[in-house]
């Protein structure tokens, strides 16, 4: 794809395969606690985000199909592309670790998708608009809640402190990739469709500072981001991802239930 | 072919009539119109369509609704009906019915409240209540407890 041909559509269906991409790897991810989280409460939390999660990839990646124009529904855009179609984070794709660090991530994802979808609810494009403002009220929640258990564990024992602070920094170079901004980004930023990724930063870093500074947590201080996930480069843990997500259409093609 | 069905065709009030005695897959107390979830009902010439919005984006109800929807109308005789998604407005409790908030609480569930929590235990009505999880067993419900009767119950979130 060379920059010089990249078309509203073409630059639209990237966006909005990022998008659902982004809710359909994370709630694969926090879906996979599902019967293991430390409390009932927990585990019931986990699964309604994962749940909500889905839904919004539902409208995202059926939206993605509709601009396409191939004739694709989000059920065979999430289940029949391999990693290299993918153009999540990388951020979402790394693996739970323990349930503080699964938290530590969701959060920086939540804050970060808080912001975004509230600039979406503005877009120009009146279906983007829509599904934004659905999903922003879902999570709303989503973003109360994990800050609060970031708070709960950094501000608790120093063993819960210590893993805390740990996921904190090896979680932070995954977040820069969040609003480094590219050829697609600027095609939509251009018709008022979505904002500059660099954009959000401001608030991001006063929202994350704010939560980390009440969970006595310390912010890494290095500018180094991963990037890939955007345009398709990802790290190895997608691929098991996807192995696990994808198997049932993998191998009955098609099947229904 | 010559359609030996009523020839009248049934008037919009008594479609939303028939509705409201649809109930929530989830929560069977209150209809899908107590819900605020039924969105419209017009007519596009000799077709109705229903429109529905749903209560969160991932509610694996939303799916057996349009179904509940479908098979409640054919079974007053409205073969000839279509179903529309509407996601804006995005629904809000505030959409509840009187009826439908009166329902939730004499089956055991507080209804939504503008404060964020609810207004009273549903089972002794104290008002020293604690929450135990903003999620519960449904994406529309949280789990509260009442420190009185000590009794957990359900919250219906507002949002």
């Amino acid at each position: 794809m060379t920059n010089a041909a990249l078309t509203t559509d073409e630059a639209l269906f990237q966006f909005l395969l990022r998008l659902g991409d982004n809710t359909l790897i994370l709630s694969h991810r926090v879906s996979e606690w599902c019967g293991h989280a430390p409390v009932i409460e927990e585990d019931i939390a986990l699964a309604n985000t994962a749940l909500d999660l889905i839904g919004q990839t539902q409208f995202w990646l059926g939206l993605a199909g509709e601009v396409e124009g191939k004739g694709r529904s989000a059920d065979q855009i999430a289940y029949l592309r391999d990693a290299w179609d993918f153009r999540n984070l990388l951020l979402v794709e790394r693996p739970n670790g323990d349930f503080g660090k699964t938290l530590m991530r969701q959060f920086l994802f939540d804050a970060w998708q808080s912001l975004m979808l509230a600039k979406l609810m503005k877009s120009t494009n009146i279906r983007i608009a829509e599904i934004a403002e659905k999903a922003s009220k879902e999570v709303a929640y989503h973003v109360e809640r994990s800050a609060d258990t970031v708070v709960g564990l950094g501000d608790g024992t120093p063993e819960s402190h210590a893993r805390m602070q740990t996921a904190l920094d090896d979680l932070y170079p995954y977040v820069g990739e969040m609003f480094i901004g590219d050829a697609v980004d600027a095609a939509l930023v251009k018709d008022g469709i979505a904002p500059d990724p660099a954009s959000l930063r401001n608030d991001w870093d006063d929202l994350v500072g704010r939560v980390m500074a009440e969970a006595t947590l310390t912010i890494p201080q290095k500018p180094f981001a991963h990037v890939g996930g955007k345009s398709g480069t990802h790290t190895e843990h997608l691929g098991y991802v996807l192995a696990d997500m994808q198997f049932l259409q993998r191998a009955y093609p098609g099947a229904e239930w | 072919m010559v359609s030996t069905i009523a020839t009248t065709s049934p008037t919009i009030d008594q479609v939303w009539g028939w509705l409201d005695a649809v109930p929530d897959p989830e929560i069977p107390v209150i209809s899908l119109v107590d819900l605020g979830i039924i969105r419209d009902v017009s007519q596009d010439g000799d077709e109705f369509v229903i429109t529905v919005t749903p209560t969160y984006s991932g509610c694996p109800a939303t799916t057996i609704i349009n179904l509940d929807i479908t098979d409640a109308l054919r079974q007053k005789g409205v073969e000839n009906l279509r179903l529309e998604r509407r996601l804006s407005p995005a629904w809000t409790t505030e959409w509840m019915s009187e009826k439908g908030r009166d329902a939730l609480e004499k089956y055991g569930i507080a209804p939504p409240q503008a404060a964020g929590g609810p207004a009273r235990c549903p089972q002794c009505a104290s008002t020293n209540l604690e929450r135990t999880s903003q999620f519960g067993s449904t994406p529309c419900k949280a789990l509260w407890r009442c420190k009185d009767c000590l009794e957990p119950f359900d919250y219906f979130k507002c949002i």
